[in-house]
This record gives C-alpha cells, sequence and structure tokens, in this order.
C-alpha cells in the first residue's frame, strides 16, 4: 500500500465526493416531489389511474440505469428537434444527464415505496378520518400521507443508499464524482488498488452517516411509536 | 427463444443496420455473465449465512464484514477494482507458477465482482432462511446421530431454499440489470455491443432503447421462471395472506 499517494489525492478524492452527494441528493429530493402522485396514482382503486404510473415504473425498474443513462445522455442527441430545442443545453451538460435520469429511475422504486406504505395504513384509520367528516383529499393529506411515510421511512433510507451506490455509474458518462475522480487519479498514478480503496473508504463513510442520519430521523418522527399497532 | 422472437419484432420497428446478430450474441453473453455471477454469488452467500450464524466469534465478525464492506461499495467501483486492481497480482502469481502474462479476463473479472455483490446480499437472505427453521429440526437431525454438515446439508438445506428464494429472485433481477456495468471493463455483452453499433451507426437512441428492451424482456422471462420455481419449491405448503 502507497500511503503517501493516498494521502497526496484525499482532496481531490473529497472534491469528488461532493459531487457524489450533490448528485444523489438532487436526486432522491426530486425524486420523492415526482414519486408522490404516482405513488398515490398507483395505490388508487381505479385501472386506468393505475396503469400509467405502472408502466413507468416498469419500464425503468425493468431495465438497467447504465442504459437510461446512456439513452439521455447520447440518445438525445440522436434528434434535430432536440437538439435545435431549447432544453439542449442542458441535455447536452452530463451534470445535468444524471441528474435527470437518477431522479427519473429512482422516482420508479419510490412510488412502488409509497404505493406499499399507502397500502399499509391501517384501514380503520381512514374510515376514522372519513367518519370525523374529512373529505378524501383532506384524510389524504392530514391521515394517509403523515402515516404512510414513517412507514415507508425505513425502505425509502434503503433506496438512498441505493442511489449513493447507482452515482458511480455518472462517471460512465465523464462526470468526475467519487468514482470518475478515482479512475482520473489512476490514469495518472497507475495505483488502482490504493485509489479505488480510498475511493470505497469515502462511500462507506457516507453510507454510515446516512445511515445514522436516518436513524435520527426515524426518532425524531417517532416511526417506532406508530409500529406494532 | 422469446429474445429470439422479440429481435425479429424488432427488425420490422427499428433498423438494426445489421446489428442484429452482434446484439443478440451480447445478450448471449450478458446471460451467461448472469449465470456464472450467481453460481459463485450463492456459494459466497451460503458460506456468507453460514459464517454469520456460526457458533464462533470470528467467523461471524468474518461474515458480517463481508456483506458490510461489500454492500457499502458500489458495484462498478468493485467491477472496476478487481479488473485494474488485480493486473499486478495476477502477474506475480504468473510468475510463480510460470506462465508468462497472466490475467483475469473481463468475464472473470465480472463474474468475480457481481458474484460478490449478489453474495453479500444473499448472506442476508440466507440468514434469513437459516433462522427461520425451527430449532426442533436441528435438534431432531442430533438426536437421530447425524453430524452437523449433514444435518446442514439434509435437513436445514432443503427446507432454505423455499424460504429463500423470493429474495434470491429480487437479487438475480438486480444481479441481470448490474451485468451491464461490465461493458466498463470492455466484455462484449448486450451493452457493449449496442455502445459498437452506435459508433458506426451514429443512432445512440434506437440502439440503447433496443437495449433496453432486451433488458425488459430478460427481466420478465426471470420473472416468470421465478414464479414457476416459487410455486414448485412450495408445493405442499398452504399460502398464508
Amino acid at each position: 500500500m502507497n500511503w503517501d499517494v493516498i494521502i497526496k489525492y484525499l482532496p481531490r478524492l473529497f472534491d469528488g465526493a461532493i459531487l457524489t452527494l450533490e448528485l444523489v441528493a438532487f436526486a432522491v429530493i426530486a425524486g420523492l416531489i415526482l414519486a408522490l402522485p404516482m405513488g398515490i396514482a398507483r395505490a388508487s382503486r381505479h385501472w386506468y389511474v393505475r396503469a400509467l404510473p405502472y408502466g413507468y415504473i416498469f419500464f425503468f425498474r425493468g431495465t438497467p440505469l447504465l442504459v437510461q443513462l446512456f439513452l439521455v445522455y447520447y440518445g438525445a442527441a440522436q434528434f434535430d428537434a432536440v437538439r435545435q430545442g431549447p432544453l439542449w443545453p442542458y441535455l447536452r451538460d452530463p451534470y445535468w444527464c444524471a441528474v435527470l435520469t437518477m431522479t427519473l429511475h429512482t422516482a420508479a422504486y419510490i412510488a412502488e415505496i409509497l404505493r406499499g406504505a399507502i397500502q399499509a395504513v391501517p384501514n380503520g384509520e381512514v374510515e376514522a378520518a372519513r367518519a370525523l367528516g374529512m373529505s378524501r383529499a383532506q384524510a389524504m393529506v392530514h391521515i394517509i400521507l403523515p402515516r404512510a411515510a414513517r412507514i415507508g421511512l425505513p425502505a425509502y433510507s434503503n433506496e438512498v443508499i441505493l442511489m449513493l451506490k447507482a452515482s458511480a455509474l455518472a462517471s460512465t458518462i465523464t462526470l468526475l464524482e467519487l468514482t470518475g475522480m478515482a479512475r482520473t487519479i489512476i490514469a495518472r498514478t497507475y495505483l488502482p488498488v490504493e485509489i479505488f480503496f480510498a475511493a470505497g473508504l469515502f462511500y462507506l463513510a457516507i453510507a454510515f452517516v446516512l445511515v445514522k442520519g436516518f436513524k435520527l430521523l426515524e426518532r425524531w418522527l417517532r416511526v417506532d411509536a406508530t409500529q406494532g399497532r | 427463444m422469446a429474445d429470439d422472437q422479440m429481435i425479429a419484432g424488432e427488425h420490422m420497428i427499428f433498423d438494426l443496420h445489421g446489428f442484429g446478430p452482434a446484439l443478440l450474441a451480447g445478450t448471449l453473453m450478458t446471460i451467461k455473465l448472469a449465470l456464472s455471477a450467481l453460481c459463485l454469488g450463492l456459494v459466497l452467500g451460503l458460506l456468507g449465512a453460514l459464517a454469520k450464524t456460526s457458533a464462533h466469534k470470528p467467523l461471524q465478525w468474518l461474515g458480517g464484514t463481508y456483506s458490510t464492506l461489500v454492500r457499502g461499495i458500489p458495484e462498478l467501483l468493485w467491477v472496476l477494482l478487481i479488473y485494474f486492481g488485480t493486473v499486478n497480482m495476477m502477474r506475480s502469481l504468473g510468475e510463480a507458477i510460470g506462465v508468462e502474462g497472466l490475467e483475469l479476463s473481463a468475464f472473470a473479472a465480472g463474474t468475480i465482482a457481481l458474484g460478490l455483490c449478489f453474495g453479500s446480499y444473499a448472506t442476508e437472505v440466507f440468514r434469513g432462511a437459516i433462522l427461520a427453521i425451527p430449532r426442533g429440526h436441528r435438534e431432531a437431525g442430533q438426536a437421530l446421530g447425524l453430524s452437523k454438515g449433514r444435518t446442514f446439508w439434509r435437513i436445514i438445506l432443503p427446507q432454505m431454499w423455499r424460504i429463500a428464494l423470493p429474495g434470491l429472485g429480487n437479487l438475480f433481477m438486480i444481479l441481470m440489470k448490474d451485468t451491464a456495468l461490465v461493458s466498463v471493463i470492455g466484455l462484449e455483452e448486450l451493452m457493449r455491443r449496442s455502445q459498437i453499433a452506435v459508433t458506426s451507426s451514429k443512432e445512440p437512441f434506437t440502439f440503447f432503447l433496443v437495449a433496453a428492451f432486451i433488458y425488459l424482456g430478460l427481466t420478465v422471462v426471470a420473472m416468470t421462471a421465478m414464479y414457476f420455481i416459487e410455486r414448485r419449491a412450495s408445493r405442499g405448503f398452504v399460502r398464508s395472506a
């Protein structure tokens, strides 16, 4: 092990870790917002409401993220309409392509988590809300969603960790996040074991902090108090 | 067979510029990679679960470290680390046994990396399955005079499969999508073949979309297979809920 090299390049890896965190934060927050209507639609009683989000979720969960990333980053350029369109400055930029693809990808998974959580809300609580005179929308906002958020939180924290690992794929479209940065450094130093080892430690550290953070959030939202009933 | 039909069907929708056979070869490579990583991963997962549930502290620690460490690091990083990180090691190993320029092929590196990742998750699935077998079954085996190994092989393992299958099925779907990562180290599987086709045809959207649909097809096939395997494994059991 060549520790000097690891220490020398730690600041560069740290920069990469910041970009990784940025991508993940963007994706899981935007993904949650996008997933909210989809998850609610997926839990609907009407098949025609369920069908559209189902197709979306089926595609994004059934294909590799790498394919989706290449479809957006390389694929969009195939169409002149896109290239002359107003969004081209963004679709040309690997950063926004990675953010967009990761958001669309994780939204499909989060929507499924939400659907499961909404369906796991005890029926009696929904009926109680309706009996108190709440409209369907009110029951959704005040009773079902706050309850589903607590049921789905552990699964959501898993998804965030999975996205942290998936963000490594952004290096394939030239982004210098943690993995991309490690590959660049290796191209210069020819020390793959040391640098990948250091990058791996960064991922482990980030995952550790995220897991602890979600534990705190679970305690703050009093998730345990709503369980076992 | 289903994939043959799919690609034939897509000829009518997409112009593949004669890359159809190449994509088919890539699909076969993807399937081969997924299955060999599955074999390695099942063995690793079983060993990991045995280590984690064993009575020996060092073994418990080993199993726990394996599953935590591997699950905390991106699959892509493992693929790169195992492919590029073992070059020096393999070379010195080659010198030791007298083989010039020994190195890991992209296929072997991909199999090891994906098997390692599959195994780390499978460890948890198998551990749950082992813990779900009632203690009495193990004790009954011992009372009959079976050795520990025999008790596991004859009594625990056959019952474990049924409990572990749904979890393993999910992991296999993830594994199949992760095979795309091995294209990064140049293995000519579906994704790499599509990239090659894109370079000459200049139609990235078409080819990556075709690749996406082939992956979807593979997922559907695997899901169907899992359904039948699970149904066979749970014959004689009443479905609860």
